[in-house]
């Protein structure tokens, strides 16, 4: 089987759509969420949807289906909130650990099956780290802008736990998304060359920052190409952007990355931007058309969705990036 | 400036162009169009006075404004640097760091995170979330240590300044640069795959043309050294500190300024990236004369054997030329009151005694000149001083003048008042009282403000030193006067001041009271002193504040406004440093005790000193003393604020500080030849171990007698509540504890400079000339300090010969580099004056070499210096900060005095509550 680098040099990549998109389609209730495991549990756990992987795995399994046959060469684990700092809100910190395992095994076993059926287009899993709650270069007192409610070495610590987990259950990748503080993606990408130099392994890395606004910063305040630079000291398989905005907004942010960077480009924007009630309405075909400006100016390797995406949207994008050859680097 | 960057050419395995790329909130990329990458440097406490100053007083915000200001004036990389020994330098770094994160206008640039402490280089890393440039590392301890600090730096993604420097000492040669730079970057790129594009060498910038024929190549071989790593190391880049190269010069501004023109013009051609320069000392290159351009491109690129020389010589007629222009005597035309006011501005005396006769004659009575003529021209001199226009030691000078003057008027307005008995005395602005309390001996500080008040037609009564408190009630009741005014430079003046507080609330004074001296504050003064008196009590702590503080005292108008005002001022501040003092948490003496610091004693290596026991140095050569002057208090005395040497040529301080240190030279001159001081030095090394706790236990053996003395040093502990992690420090934590088994030493000494200073500061006085007077103390203090920082250099490297390899420069000195420590009692680390009493009995040092121990343990002569010596590398200096009830009664017990006498020592350290 060929590696995935390999694979990148020949074809533009899909990335899967959303998970909570897809999980909102159950309305899980909150003794689905707790299921016979945490049924006594002595704080809420609705809205968790990285549980979900110990109490309904058969649910995240199944999603995970729908975006391989929507076309998606690479599922991301159900992980997002998967460290100590984001589930100290459910007093679930000693599970990290199983989150993480229990997930990226769910995820392996679907591609698994996958590749086998179809050996030509194997089948990746990106272990998903997300940001966490709390932020390590801004303050959340806007009267103390010294203060910091997380250190470096908490975040780093944190996400090494992650990682480890995430590695023992099988990923492929791992994907460090949704980056609005790159303090924040610094202390993960540390823990994970910490993880890599322990283990003697090699893992490719996926780095994808987001984009909050027009301003065109992140929300820790960095344009792209500041952004770029804070993390290009990692070997990294892509760099890119994800969530907050649109296909089409993202364009030019995508052109910086893909101007500057020497490893592939990534992308997986929303389905547009929320109305008014916070839903995502981009259909398919919209989301389709805009992504059609990043291939035809060879600006990404791997593209996906985010939050409002669905296998419907994989499945227009999958068709789409078939025509077009993947950006060289 | 024109010049052509020589990119290295690609050689088969390297891309063509690998660019340096940094970031803060936006990109810096780092290419042959950015020509030169301009460092700020102010927001460094080693480069900034200012800077310094605002972090120690947590005058956070403000700092802010020296970031800003940088970025806006064009700085394209700010160099943030914490490394201080009276700073928690980690702390500072890491609030100053997240503060200026928290400034998009700040943030935009890429940060250089400077220090020569791993851990808070590291603990900056942690929080910037751009990358940064670390500034610096190198081979200095070793391979080992410089691959795990390159690795770490690779990994938290920052570039790295890498010193010219290894195992064996700085790179001071071609040579050597070449050595250490290939060496440094084939470890890094070859060993770690450390990206080239991040490595920039400091290949070390050294003073040429200071005669010596080993700094000749200097300039030369930083040149070609930058030529030569620019060629043979692919990518890298080479910065520096410019203004080092012409440091011999100081003082001449537009040799300084063409030097660095020079340097630089030379030093980019050949691949001089980035780098620290003062815009504002940078001649344009083709504005440079012609004759001077070829003098100095001579030294720069060593051309001749006498570049120096001539370039000496030549400068010489650049300096004569601005010296023509100030012995220009044109003014001497111009009206008498021009004339008056100008020699009382300028400080000029020649011509006094002339001028005010020309205006008695004048006059119809002798005390209209003072009156009219030379108040008219104080007048002027106290609104430039109250604008910032005029500085201390002008003031000062003005004051010569002004003594002089009337002097000369004195005999004529004696005569007048035998003529005309009726007339009163001429009453002035008021009368002040002046001491130095009971105890301390220090008045330079108290001299320059009373000299300055005298300027501003003030009376003043000065007590001089060591003035019991009854002497001060009762001269100010006989003098009648308006305000009194205490000076103290050591912590028991503190409560010396706080009860002459209560005895003038006693005996019913109403007169205001101001506190002054360096170990005064506001803080003491609002919530300590005055609460005691009910009339006004206010702190100056420096001579122009005093001048508006006194006026708005006394007069009329505005004395009740005024009074009520600061009354209220000091409450609140009261008010809000009390709740500040209620966030702090302390922790118990056992449990600070718990979380000692810890020494490795197995493996740490005791160095035996080479000569045990005591050893006096009778008569020290004052000479030997110069090159140690730390000059920069010596300006802070003055109130001119500035790091030396860059105080010189400060845009606003630099020519009145030039003035000051030529003076200063010129009274250090007379001074060593005609050994008009007389410095005298006792210390001692010897066995000791530390027992229960904290005490340090001494063996003192004399020869021949079997019988040994037991002398013991009772240390504080940290007990402020820190981080996890972070030990609770006491000196005795750097010695080796008894229970070890191992013999470990100490050693303690005192110096003085002092034997002397009264009787010359007295016969300048004599001469009316305060300012020779002040100057005479001021640099009595400096030798002082100069002999102690020498003393410590011999100990460290010959009599303990710990350190026998050392070879550190002045600068590294003052910045406290060396290995080992010598803290003093009575300064931050042993806040505690009553182990100087200690000192005294073991070297004897009274009976020894005469200086003295006052009832507050000042010592006399003022110029003196006292401590210990500390060889473990890893002691350090830190302060002990406020300490709670249980160790002060510990300490009481150990040392076994009262309770009450422990809390009166240790007052100022104890935590409120």
């Amino acid at each position: 089987m060929k590696n995935i680098l390999e694979i990148l040099q020949e074809r533009i990549l899909v990335l899967d759509g959303a998970m909570g998109t897809m999980l909102q389609r159950y309305s899980f209730t909150e003794e689905d969420f707790r299921g016979e495991r945490f049924k006594d549990w002595e704080h809420p756990l609705q809205g968790n949807n990285d549980l979900l992987s110990l109490t309904q795995p058969e649910a995240i399994a199944a999603v995970h289906r729908q975006y391989l046959e929507a076309g998606a060469d690479i599922l991301e684990t159900n992980t997002f909130s998967g460290t100590t700092i984001a589930m100290a809100d459910y007093h679930l910190e000693d599970l990290v650990y199983e989150l993480n395992y229990e997930s990226a095994r769910i995820a392996k076993a679907v591609a698994a099956e996958f590749t086998q059926k179809e050996p030509h287009k194997p089948r990746f899993v990106a272990g998903s780290i997300g940001p966490t709650n709390k932020t390590a270069s801004m303050s959340p007192n806007v009267n103390d802008p010294g203060f910091r409610a997380i250190s470096f070495d908490e975040l780093r610590i944190a996400y090494k736990q992650q990682v480890e987990a995430l590695l023992d259950g099988g990923v492929d990748l791992l994907l460090v998304e949704t980056i609005f503080d790159t303090l924040n993606a610094k202390a993960a990408l540390f823990a994970i060359e910490e993880v890599k130099e322990e283990r003697h392994i090699d893992v490719p890395i996926m780095v994808s920052g987001t984009i909050t606004d027009a301003s065109g910063r992140t929300l820790s305040g960095q344009t792209a190409e500041a952004f770029l630079i804070s993390v290009a000291h990692i070997p990294m398989l892509t760099v890119g952007f994800n969530c907050a905005l649109g296909a089409k907004q993202l364009v030019p942010h995508l052109e910086v990355l893909a101007g500057k960077a020497s490893c592939g480009i990534s992308a997986h924007p929303n389905a547009g931007l929320p109305n008014a009630f916070g839903e995502y309405d981009e259909t398919p075909r919209q989301m389709a058309e805009q992504i059609r400006e990043y291939v035809e100016k060879g600006l990404v390797n791997i593209v996906g969705g985010c939050c409002g995406t669905t296998p419907e949207h994989i499945t227009a994008i999958t068709d789409l990036v078939e025509n077009f050859a993947p950006r060289k680097f | 400036m024109s010049f052509s960057l020589d990119i290295p050419t690609t050689n088969s395995q390297q891309p063509a162009v690998k660019y340096m790329r940094l970031s803060g909130l936006e990109p810096l990329v780092v290419t042959p169009e950015t020509n030169f990458i301009n460092v700020g440097e102010r927001t460094n406490v080693a480069g900034s006075k200012k800077f310094l100053r605002l972090i120690k007083e947590e005058r956070f915000e403000e700092a802010l404004d020296v970031a800003r200001e940088q970025v806006e004036g064009g700085a394209q990389i700010i160099d943030v640097n914490m490394d201080d020994g009276l700073i928690d330098g980690k702390a500072a770094m890491v609030k100053f760091l997240n503060l200026v994160i928290a400034e998009p206008d700040i943030a935009r640039v890429p940060i250089m995170i400077d220090s020569s402490k791993w851990e808070i280089i590291e603990a900056g890393l942690q929080v910037v979330q751009g990358k940064c440039v670390v500034n610096s590392i190198s081979l200095k301890e070793g391979e080992e240590q410089f691959m795990q600090q390159a690795k770490r730096i690779q990994r938290y993604g920052a570039a790295v300044i890498v010193m010219a420097f290894d195992e064996v000492g700085q790179a001071d040669t071609l040579d050597r640069r070449i050595e250490i730079a290939e060496r440094s970057y084939r470890i890094l790129v070859d060993k770690l795959h450390f990206p080239p594009e991040d490595i920039i060498f400091d290949l070390n910038i050294f003073p040429v043309a200071t005669g010596m024929d080993e700094h000749k190549r200097n300039a030369l071989d930083f040149i070609e050294g930058t030529h030569w790593v620019r060629q043979n190391l692919p990518h890298c880049s080479v910065s520096g500190g410019v203004s080092n190269v012409s440091f011999s010069f100081r003082g001449n501004n537009p040799v300084r300024e063409a030097m660095h023109s020079v340097f630089l013009y030379h030093a980019i051609k050949a691949g001089m990236n980035m780098g620290i320069v003062n815009p504002s000392m940078l001649e344009v290159y083709d504005d440079i004369p012609k004759d001077l351009l070829e003098r100095v491109e001579d030294v720069i690129l060593n051309r001749r054997d006498d570049a120096t020389e001539r370039l000496l010589d030549f400068a010489e007629s650049v300096v004569g030329k601005a010296k023509e222009s100030k012995v220009d005597l044109s003014w001497r035309e111009d009206p008498l009151q021009d004339r008056i006011t100008r020699a009382l501005v300028k400080g000029i005396d020649q011509y006094i005694v002339e001028d005010v006769e020309e205006a008695r004659q004048a006059a119809d009575k002798p005390i209209e000149v003072i009156e009219g003529h030379l108040m008219t021209g104080m007048n002027v001199v106290g609104d430039l001083f109250g604008s910032g226009k005029m500085f201390l030691p002008q003031v000062v000078k003005s004051a010569r003048v002004m003594k002089r003057a009337v002097a000369h008027l004195l005999p004529y307005i004696e005569e007048e008042k035998l003529l005309n008995p009726q007339v009163g005395d001429e009453k002035g602005n008021g009368k002040i009282l002046m001491a130095t309390v009971k105890g301390d001996v220090h008045d330079i500080g108290k001299n320059i403000v009373s000299v300055v008040l005298a300027c501003n037609n003030y009376e003043i009564v000065d007590l001089g030193v060591m003035v019991p408190p009854e002497k001060i009630i009762a001269s100010a009741v006989e003098h009648k006067v308006d305000v009194i005014g205490l000076s103290g430079l050591i912590t028991p003046s503190l409560d010396e001041m706080v009860h002459l507080a209560k005895e003038m609330e006693r005996q019913n004074f109403k007169i205001p009271l101001l506190i002054g001296g360096a170990t005064t504050s506001k803080a003491h003064t609002a919530v300590k002193i005055a609460p005691q008196y009910s009339e006004a009590v206010v702190h100056v702590n420096d001579a122009s504040r005093a001048v508006t503080v006194v006026g708005d005292l006394l007069q009329k108008e505005t004395s009740a406004s005024y009074k009520e005002r600061i009354k209220e001022d000091y409450g609140d501040f009261r008010a809000k440093f009390m709740n500040r003092a209620t966030h702090k948490t302390y922790k118990t003496l056992a449990a600070a005790r718990d979380n000692k610091f810890k020494i490795d004693w197995r493996a740490t290596e005791i160095v035996r000193p080479n000569t045990l026991g005591i050893q006096v140095i009778e008569e020290q050569d004052l000479g030997a003393l110069v090159p140690f002057i730390d000059w920069t208090p010596f300006f802070r005395s003055w109130e001119l604020h500035g790091k030396y040497p860059d105080i010189l040529t400060d845009a606003v301080v630099g020519a009145q500080a030039r003035d000051l240190f030529a003076d200063a030279q010129d009274m250090l001159k007379q001074i060593i030849g005609k050994k008009q001081l007389k410095a005298k030095g006792i210390f001692g090394l010897f066995p000791a171990n530390t027992i229960q706790e904290d005490d340090i236990e001494v063996v003192l053996s004399s020869e021949g007698n079997a019988e040994e003395k037991r002398f013991i040093f009772r240390t504080l502990r940290q007990q402020l509540q820190k981080k996890e992690g972070v030990p609770d420090y006491a000196l005795a934590d750097f010695i080796a504890p008894e229970t070890s088994g191992m013999q470990d030493y100490i050693g303690c000494f005192c110096v003085t400079t002092g034997f002397g200073t009264a009787a010359l500061a007295g016969e300048y006085e004599k001469q009316l000339d305060d300012y020779n007077s002040i100057l005479v103390k001021a640099l009595a203090d400096r030798l002082a300090e100069a002999f102690a920082e020498y003393l410590h250099k011999e100990v460290r490297l010959e009599h303990w010969g710990y350190a026998a390899n050392e070879d550190l420069s002045n600068e590294e000195l003052i910045r406290e580099s060396y290995k080992g420590i010598r803290p003093a009692p009575g300064y931050p680390a042993c806040p505690d004056h009553l182990e100087k009493l200690t000192i005294w009995e073991l070297l004897n040092v009274k009976e020894t070499i005469g200086v003295e121990l006052t009832d507050s343990l000042a010592m006399w002569p003022a110029a003196s210096v006292s401590g210990y010596y500390f060889g473990n590398p890893e002691a350090r200096y830190f302060g002990l900060g406020k300490i709670t009830e249980d160790q002060v009664a510990d300490f009481a017990q150990r040392k076994d005095i009262s309770l009450e006498k422990a809390k009166k020592w240790l007052a100022p350290n104890i935590a409120d509550d």
